[in-house]
């Protein structure tokens, strides 16, 4: 188990390295650039030469790169050329609220549509299934930010039960529960299509299991329902979703740019959409790798557990 | 099938789970409405924050929020673009144009409490025109050719500075009070002591000084209770960036937010109600208008441009589109200056016959084909592409089949800056200055750094030198004045809008204007 951990985490670094390659590349190949973005419509050859100077833009692109990867490898992620600072301290403080966002949706949406997808396997056909297929069709469908709209029209604006926005309030954050309640709207925004995705794989996973020879032989010992359906039929349904689980993951951290916007939240997500806009190239890379890496982390975490949970998988 | 789930031992452990959520969300609910502090402002601003040094700052809405930790040498008087004294108590401007002389005010103070002084002035103007300062590596400063050829600063003495330019510059003054002049009020202490840091600690001599910044989330600037014109009334202010312009709205209306700037037009309706919030307009120095590319067919001749000015009905634009949250615009300059903008200018009517006339006459009776390159966004563009639409119909009716090419902002600065020449004929642009010089000199003199239509025309050029050498600002006026009868009737431009800024407070909030400099100044603000 040690070596397979380890011969995953150094595969994480040609990943990252790929990362960077492409996120610069497509950087670059958009037009526009900082100094443009920075003096709008003052934008004159003359004004964008010189500013290029000052951000050290003038020069070629490989060499940038290779400027860029030489100063990472010293752990230096460089300046950001519009906000003024260190890449990795703005990074690093948009990560926590991106992390808190994510893993409340992944958490709330893996919860629901666990439940849910049990519910409408055992009761395969009846209402209950038709009812829970119909929404989860419903929230598939749904684009994340108009749902995002939608709750904060009806949660925020007509009923004032949650804040519409934010982290936490202006003055003197009321700590956790405060940051809980701006957290629930974006939270569940974001997690309704991962859940409902979850909802149809679990459902699908469990009938297959549930026709299993020794689900029968289990009932046929006499065992009660929960215990067949919890000990003997989830447990093995489990090993096919957790892997999807830890898809979503990504899922979660990409849709986060969208729900981020919507919400005000603090986040990763908002950072890269501004720094895109204003081809801040630095803090663009910067963000994306950490996303990256964070990605990379959780789907070699959900590895783990699933082969906790079968240990034929890292056996193999 | 009663009550299911609630029966069966799955049912109960779901049910438990649902009832906790259920619970949780209870918990939430009571009294869960944001109330903004007592006297403290907190407000919906538009953008996140870039940096606290008003040197290096290039945006609109920095300047906003910079406008109260700073201030220049002259302030712009209340609800004008003319100045008064600011740092400096009186002025006087060497005949030549050349020199400008300040004496300043006693004993102001920076919110470190070190003392504001001509040294200061020198460190500040010095640092980001002299490339062998000490701090000039605490740049960029892409903005600082808006204040001038400044050649070098000159301590005469203590309380007493010169500024020296290499030509001759009248818009200098009314650039010194601008947000980029405010680079002047810089304590030397603080940026000594934090270096490129500095971007995130600032330091003047404004109102109200830096308290908290905490990224996207809020800005806190707290009161400069020994601020030389006295206290101000509020304890504080909150900056709280929301970009989407819907989130900006819901905020307001949910109580989040004591003031929000710039409300889109289509939801002004939302905040008429006077006993819950008060709206506010200012119309901006401010231009949306149309580039045409004044080099090739068709509109190299003047009166297919002059048809195209006819051909367009900026009334419908301006309360249909807009809502009513801009003016039609009459020439280059707009009416916010209103020592240099000339009243007796009248905008092109909308006469459709009378463009297709012209048309038929410069040789089109059949009409034209023409590209016109359209924004999606954009500072000042107002809804660019709602805008194009219309323009594009209201050609269309009288021959000017115009085929839109849509591009995202900054792409569309690169395509438009370096001349439009082979490959467009008509492009959309909107332009915001603090002084009638700054838009004509780079956009219409022949050679214009950003002359993207090619115009050119030697009395234009001529009057363009004349009002940025002359000091006397009523002989700069009459200059002003002349320009635009030429420039309306040349009609390089379809000239379209004057955008009002907006914003929207609770009832509350007193003693709020929004100034034409498009900055926002808090000092005199308060809540009942």
């Amino acid at each position: 188990m040690g070596a397979y951990i380890l011969r995953r985490l150094l595969l994480m670094v040609p990943v990252l390295f790929g990362v960077t390659v492409i996120v610069f590349l497509v950087i670059s190949l958009i037009p526009g650039d900082p100094a443009k973005a920075i003096l709008g419509t003052f934008a004159t050859p003359e004004n964008v030469a010189k500013v290029n100077h000052d951000l050290g833009l003038d020069r070629a692109l490989p060499i940038q790169y290779v400027i860029w990867l030489g100063n990472l490898l010293r752990g230096d992620f460089g300046r950001s050329y519009i906000l003024h600072r260190p890449v990795i301290d703005e990074v690093l403080d948009r990560l926590f609220p991106t992390l808190l966002l994510a893993g409340a949706a992944l958490v709330l949406s893996s919860v629901v549509g666990l439940s849910l997808g049990i519910i409408a396997a055992i009761r395969q056909n009846g209402w209950q299934d038709k009812l829970i297929t119909v929404a989860v069709l419903v929230g598939i469908s749904t684009p994340s930010f108009w749902l995002g709209i939608l709750l904060i029209f009806w949660f925020g604006v007509r009923l004032s039960i949650l804040p519409v926005g934010g982290m936490e309030e202006m003055f003197g954050g009321g700590g956790a529960l405060d940051i809980a309640r701006h957290l629930v709207l974006p939270a569940v925004a974001l997690a309704a299509v991962a859940g409902a995705v979850l909802v149809r794989l679990t459902r699908g996973s469990m009938l297959e299991v549930m026709r299993q020879d020794y689900i029968r032989t289990a009932r046929a010992k006499g065992l009660s329902e929960a215990s067949v359906i919890f000990k003997h039929a989830f447990r093995n349904a489990l090993v096919n979703v957790i892997p999807i689980i830890g898809l979503e993951a990504g899922f979660v951290l990409g849709g986060a740019v969208y729900i981020e916007t919507v919400f005000q939240w603090p986040g990763i997500g908002r950072m890269l959409v501004n720094a895109i806009s204003t081809r801040d190239i630095l803090l663009v890379q910067g963000g994306v790798l950490i996303v990256a890496a964070a990605y990379v982390m959780i789907n070699l975490l959900t590895d783990i557990a699933q082969s906790f949970l079968d240990p034929r998988i890292s056996r193999s | 099938m009663r009550n299911f789930l609630c029966r069966s031992r799955i049912g109960l452990t779901l049910c438990a789970w649902l009832l906790s959520v259920a619970f949780a969300a209870g918990t939430f609910a009571p009294g869960a409405l944001a109330q903004t502090p007592k006297n403290v402002l907190v407000i919906g601003h538009v953008a996140e924050l870039q940096t606290l040094d008003p040197a290096q700052s290039v945006t609109i809405s920095d300047f906003r929020i910079l406008a109260n930790m700073y201030e220049g040498l002259l302030h712009y008087k209340d609800g004008s673009l003319e100045v008064e004294p600011g740092l400096a108590t009186s002025w006087t401007v060497s005949p030549d144009g050349k020199t400008y002389m300040f004496k300043l005010r006693e004993g102001v103070k920076f919110h470190d409490g070190t003392p504001f002084n001509a040294d200061a002035v020198k460190f500040n103007l010095d640092r980001v025109t002299d490339k062998n300062h000490p701090y000039a590596n605490t740049g960029p400063f892409p903005f600082i050719f808006l204040l001038g050829p400044i050649e070098r600063t000159e301590v005469i003495d203590p309380m007493t500075v010169a500024i020296h330019l290499s030509a001759p510059y009248a818009p200098m003054l009314t650039m010194l009070a601008s947000a980029v002049g405010g680079l002047v009020g810089i304590s030397p202490a603080a940026v000594m002591k934090y270096g490129k840091e500095f971007s995130r600690h600032g330091g003047g001599t404004g109102p109200f000084k830096f308290k908290l910044w905490e990224s996207s989330q809020r800005f806190v600037l707290e009161a400069n209770k020994d601020y030389w014109g006295g206290a101000p009334k509020l304890d504080g202010l909150v900056f709280r960036p929301i970009i989407d312009e819907n989130a900006r709205v819901s905020e307001m209306l949910s109580g989040g937010t004591d003031l929000t700037i710039e409300v889109p037009p289509d939801n002004v309706a939302n905040f008429k109600d006077p006993t819950k919030f008060t709206y506010y307009e200012q119309p901006g120095p401010h231009l949306w208008y149309l580039l045409l590319n004044t080099k090739e067919k068709p509109f190299d001749d003047k009166r297919v441009r002059q048809a195209a000015n006819y051909a367009i009905n900026k009334d419908a634009m301006v309360n249909q589109i807009l809502k009513g949250t801009a003016t039609v615009a009459a020439g280059p300059t707009p009416a916010a200056f209103t020592w240099a903008h000339d009243n007796e200018l009248k905008p092109y009517p909308y006469d459709p016959a009378k463009a297709k006339a012209l048309l038929a006459e410069a040789g089109y009776p059949n009409g034209v084909d023409v590209t016109f390159y359209v924004t999606e966004s954009g500072s000042g563009m107002l809804s660019p592409i709602l805008m194009g639409t219309a323009i594009q119909a209201d050609l269309q009716a009288v021959g000017i089949r115009a085929k839109i090419e849509t591009y995202e902002w900054n792409t569309f600065l690169g395509k438009i800056i370096p001349g439009m020449e082979g490959k467009a004929q008509i492009a959309e642009l909107s332009f915001m200055t603090q002084d009638p010089d700054m838009h004509p000199a780079l956009a219409l003199r022949t050679g214009g750094a950003v002359n993207s239509g090619h115009y050119s025309n030697p009395k234009v050029d001529e009057l363009i030198d004349a009002g940025r050498a002359e000091s006397d600002p009523a002989k700069r006026a009459a200059i002003y004045k002349q320009l635009q009868e030429i420039v309306a009737d040349d009609a390089p431009w379809v000239f379209i809008a004057n955008w009002k800024q907006n914003a929207v407070s609770s009832a509350s909030v007193k003693g709020f204007e929004l100034h034409p400099s498009f900055t926002t100044r808090f000092y005199k603000v308060y809540k009942e």
